[in-house]
């Protein structure tokens, strides 16, 4: 038998999974206030899926546009979201936004600037006002580097290509991770009083996505086998804009920002097609014709926004309908179009490295010819369920922020409303963690027969003489997703990915890693594949429960928002018996104020009237 | 759909060799892809590093037919039909396993560059800067850490001074804080003496090979190098210049 003492183990206070944005402000906020911290992480430091994100992060700064503030930006987040939010989480988030933002300023982010040299605000979909500050379009990297580097001067530990494999329970209670170096195949044990999963999502269940290889689902796996409610997995977000060609780069992002600053949907006859999609609840605040459209694009404040920046939900149901019915460009997409909005030299300085990386990749200068863009799978809206102030999950001592976390965007997120999110939640987890630990009365101890059950778990794959190949397992799942859960669902549909991801679950069950630990990927893959499952079962069930189309999750047998889902929750849980079990739960009535901001008419709010 | 001939280093520290594999491939590959397939089809526990795919992360860095490179940003269409494709990790780093490297040391020299160290906030609150200040260290600032620069520098490369000099990457790094509006820290005595800014004679090998086309020397490493220059030969110029700060 296995003895765990011979498992390498280090001890913390708090251990945070996962170094994107959400991950790196807990670690920052736990060793300020004291705490003997530790991160891990699956890749190198500064290649999370933070160093990804483009078009900026949203804070209602009003450098721009003065008439910002916390209240538009909350109502505006409520909207994207269906209403769907957890209220108190979009209030937080709009409240503390600016003073996140203006902290990183301070741990030395170069920002663009305005005229006036204040942090510079760019348009996005959705939002009111200019309000995404930015650095060109890399801004993620802008923000995981400062990140990084604060949280090197901090000097608490770094656990890098380190992958969390289990989380370990002492009774009820968070007592530690069980991981595994990838370089060496070895195991390793950290005892912690309180976890923080800041882990990302889990977009590699599909094929067309906008996520890397770390994607897998693993925190939503992780904190579900732990017990922990996960909460409106039904809610997976497509952007409308992934590029389609070729092949191999399909679904790789194309920033909003193309659109927020003059880019134009079009269809193969040419036509701005959004102008026919507007909903109903946005026709007040939408541009009626190119020609409104283009005045509020230079500037003029009485014109209305285009319809290229409504919503991504509503942006990427219409590129679907227009593929659908034939007006598709080519390859299967719509066109993009910057270059006849913006002379060449502008396209260059404020979107580099989309210039650069169509390209490189798709051999099209964008300064002389459209882009081919069609939807891919970008952001879970879903994740842990956690409490809105503490971040803590259902599971005492375990706390979840960023993406792996439910509940700040509702039914559909705000392009921006992620690198805030991040920072503002990453610390209250970070407080919340701290304060858990300080009250913890007893130290729990992991129970040793879960480490060695998962030990023997993850050494099975590398000890079968035959066995399935797990990339091909992997490939079949994107298949399954892709065919039965995409952008619009049937009740048919899902109930044959249900039939299908159990067919899988046994062949994952059989999966084979030939060679040795030492930085193995098939095993890594085969590893990986468990959280996928998980992540891909569990979307597929809320998506089944939810009889109604709201946000990112449509469904053609129940069209349209019902007033009976407005208030409900999709809860998926590990049952008694293991397995998985839904339940609808009604959310919590929101305080008067707050929705009087989040149903007031935006000339009632800035003449400050709520 | 072609049949291409790829020669990969396999092994680990302990050693290895060049194994030859014949794969598909279909248009618009970059080399990256054809390593997955290869992964998925032929060698299943193949060791590379990625994460984005799209040249912004950093992570895929090796040297393909003797060139650093990036394999997600490597487009298969630039090699000639018949040519056979050699690809081996970066050599200036201990070899992990197959294309992956031991990094850690980059990692290390970051960690000895004095932090930034911000000016206080003005009564309202606002730090201002000015676009055209701000446009010199965002050069630095898109430094992705791929460390290809770091791999080619012969400094570190084939002098194996490591000990020695921080290489180019780290000198930008140096440079993006020297240079940002804000920061009032003085690092110019240990751009000289820890951190080795002598050793660089100027060849722009890094330039050439950096995927962000960050002016790595004339920009970063040259504009340093005054500043030593300035400080150390010229003692009453680096006086008056510690009396009156000017960045
Ligand atoms: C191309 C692209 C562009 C985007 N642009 C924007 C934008 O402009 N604005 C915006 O607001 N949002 C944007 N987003 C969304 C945003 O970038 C992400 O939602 C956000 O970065 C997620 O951050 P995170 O901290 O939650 O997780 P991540 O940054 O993804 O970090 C997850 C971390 O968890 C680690 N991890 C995962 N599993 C394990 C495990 N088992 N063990 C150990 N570690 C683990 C990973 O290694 C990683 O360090 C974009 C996303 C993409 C893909
Ligand atoms: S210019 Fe200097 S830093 Fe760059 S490769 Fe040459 S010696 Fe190295
Ligand atoms: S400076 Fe350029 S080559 Fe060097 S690590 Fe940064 S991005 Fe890579
Ligand atoms: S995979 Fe990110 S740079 Fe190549």
């Amino acid at each position: 038998m296995l003895d765990v003492s011979e498992i390498q183990t280090f001890e913390h206070d708090v251990l945070v999974i996962g170094a994107g944005g959400a991950g790196l402000r807990a670690a920052i906020e736990c060793s300020n206030r004291g705490m003997n911290t530790g991160l891990m992480c699956k890749s190198l430091l500064g290649k999370a899926h933070t160093v990804m994100a483009e078009g900026g992060v949203a804070a209602a700064l009003g450098n721009v546009d003065r008439r910002d503030n916390w209240k538009v930006h909350f109502r505006d987040t409520m909207r994207g979201g269906k209403f769907l939010n957890q209220w108190r989480m979009a209030e937080l988030h709009a409240r503390e936004a600016p003073d996140r933002v203006r902290e990183l300023e301070e741990w030395g982010a170069v920002f663009d600037r305005t005229t006036e040299g204040l942090i510079s605000q760019r348009n996005f979909g959705g939002h009111r006002y200019p309000r995404l500050a930015h650095v060109g379009d890399r801004t993620g990297l802008e923000m995981i580097r400062t990140l990084q580097d604060q949280a090197v001067l901090k000097g608490f530990g770094i656990y890098m290509e380190c992958t969390a494999l289990q989380l370990l329970l002492g009774g009820r209670q968070i007592a530690g991770v069980l991981g595994y170096w990838r370089e060496s195949g070895r195991f390793v044990l950290f005892r912690a009083r309180a976890v923080v999963l800041a882990t990302g999502g889990g977009g590699r269940a599909w094929r067309i996505t906008s996520n890397s290889w770390e994607y897998t689902g693993d925190g939503y796996a992780m904190a579900y086998e732990a017990g922990a409610q996960l909460m409106d997995m039904e809610f997976t977000q497509f952007h409308p804009t992934g590029m389609v060609w070729p092949p191999s780069v399909r679904g790789i992002l194309v920033t909003e920002g193309v659109r927020g600053d003059g880019g134009v949907l079009l269809n193969s006859k040419r036509e701005r097609f959004m102008f026919r999609y507007i909903p109903e609840k946005f026709s007040v605040e939408t541009a009626a014709s190119e020609e409104e459209a283009n005045r509020w694009l230079k500037g003029d404040k009485t014109a209305r926004r285009p319809p290229e920046l409504l919503t991504r939900d509503v942006v990427a149901r219409a590129i679907t309908q227009e593929v659908n019915e034939g007006r598709g460009s080519p390859h299967g997409g719509v066109f993009l179009d910057i270059a006849s909005r913006l002379p060449a030299e502008t396209i260059r300085r404020k979107l580099p490295s989309m210039y650069h990386q169509f390209k490189e990749l798709a051999e099209v200068d964008i300064t002389r010819e459209p882009m081919e863009v069609g939807p891919t799978l970008h952001y879970f809206m879903g994740g842990a369920r956690v409490d809105s102030d503490t971040q803590m999950t259902t599971v005492p001592g375990l706390f979840a922020a960023g993406e792996a976390a439910a509940g700040m965007h509702g039914a559909n997120r705000l392009g921006g409303n992620s690198l805030s999110d991040l920072l503002v939640f990453g610390r209250l987890s970070g407080i919340g963690a701290a304060q858990y630990v300080r009250g913890l009365g007893h130290v729990p101890r992991v129970e040793e027969d879960a480490v060695r059950a998962a030990v023997r778990r993850a050494t099975e794959v590398l000890n079968r003489d035959t066995g399935t190949n797990p990339y091909a397992v992997h490939e079949d799942l994107q298949g399954v997703m892709g065919r039965y859960v995409g952008i619009v669902r049937a009740e048919g549909d899902l109930k044959i990915a249900l039939v299908e991801l159990e067919r899988l679950k046994a062949d994952a069950a059989r999966v084979r890693a030939p060679g040795a630990s030492q930085y193995n990927a098939a095993w890594h893959e085969a590893l990986d594949l468990r959280a996928l499952l998980v992540t891909a079962e569990a979307v597929t069930r809320a998506a089944l429960v939810r009889q109604e189309s709201r946000g990112a999750h449509t469904r053609v047998d129940y069209p349209g928002e019902r007033q009976e889902w407005q208030n409900m929750n999709v809860i998926v849980r590990r049952g008694k018996d293991g397995r998985m079990e839904t339940e609808v739960e009604r959310r919590q009535e929101p305080p008067k104020t707050l929705a009087a901001i989040a149903y007031a008419t935006i000339e009632d709010l800035e003449a400050n009237r709520v | 759909m072609s049949e291409r001939l790829f020669r990969i280093w396999r092994g680990t520290a302990a050693g290895g060799s060049f194994v030859e594999y014949r794969v598909d491939v279909d248009p618009g590959m970059v080399v990256l892809d054809v390593l997955h397939r290869i992964q998925a089809r032929l060698a299943n526990d193949l060791a590379i590093r990625w994460n984005c795919k799209a040249g912004k992360c950093g992570s895929c860095s090796m040297e393909i037919n003797g060139r650093p490179r990036l394999a997600c940003m490597t487009r298969m269409n630039q090699f000639g039909g018949a040519e056979m494709i050699a690809v081996q990790p970066m050599k200036t780093f201990p070899v992990v396993k197959d294309l992956v490297t031991d990094v850690s040391w980059n990692y290390e020299q970051n960690r000895r560059i004095p932090p930034f160290r911000p000016k206080p906030r003005p009564a309202d609150g606002q730090y201002r800067m000015r676009q055209v200040d701000v446009d010199r260290v965002q050069e630095f600032r898109k430094c992705i850490e791929c460390f290809l620069c770091q791999d080619v520098c012969h400094v570190l490369r084939d002098q194996s001074r490591k000990d020695a000099f921080v290489g180019p990457r780290l000198m930008i790094r140096l440079a993006s804080l020297e240079m940002h509006p804000l920061d009032t820290e003085d690092r110019v005595p240990a751009l000289r003496e820890e951190f080795g800014s002598g050793l660089c004679n100027i060849t722009r090998c890094c330039t050439e090979v950096c995927p962000e086309q960050i002016q790595i020397t004339d920009n970063g490493i040259i504009p340093l190098k005054e500043r030593v220059v300035d400080r150390y030969f010229d003692p009453l110029l680096g006086l008056v210049r510690k009396v009156f700060r000017r960045k």
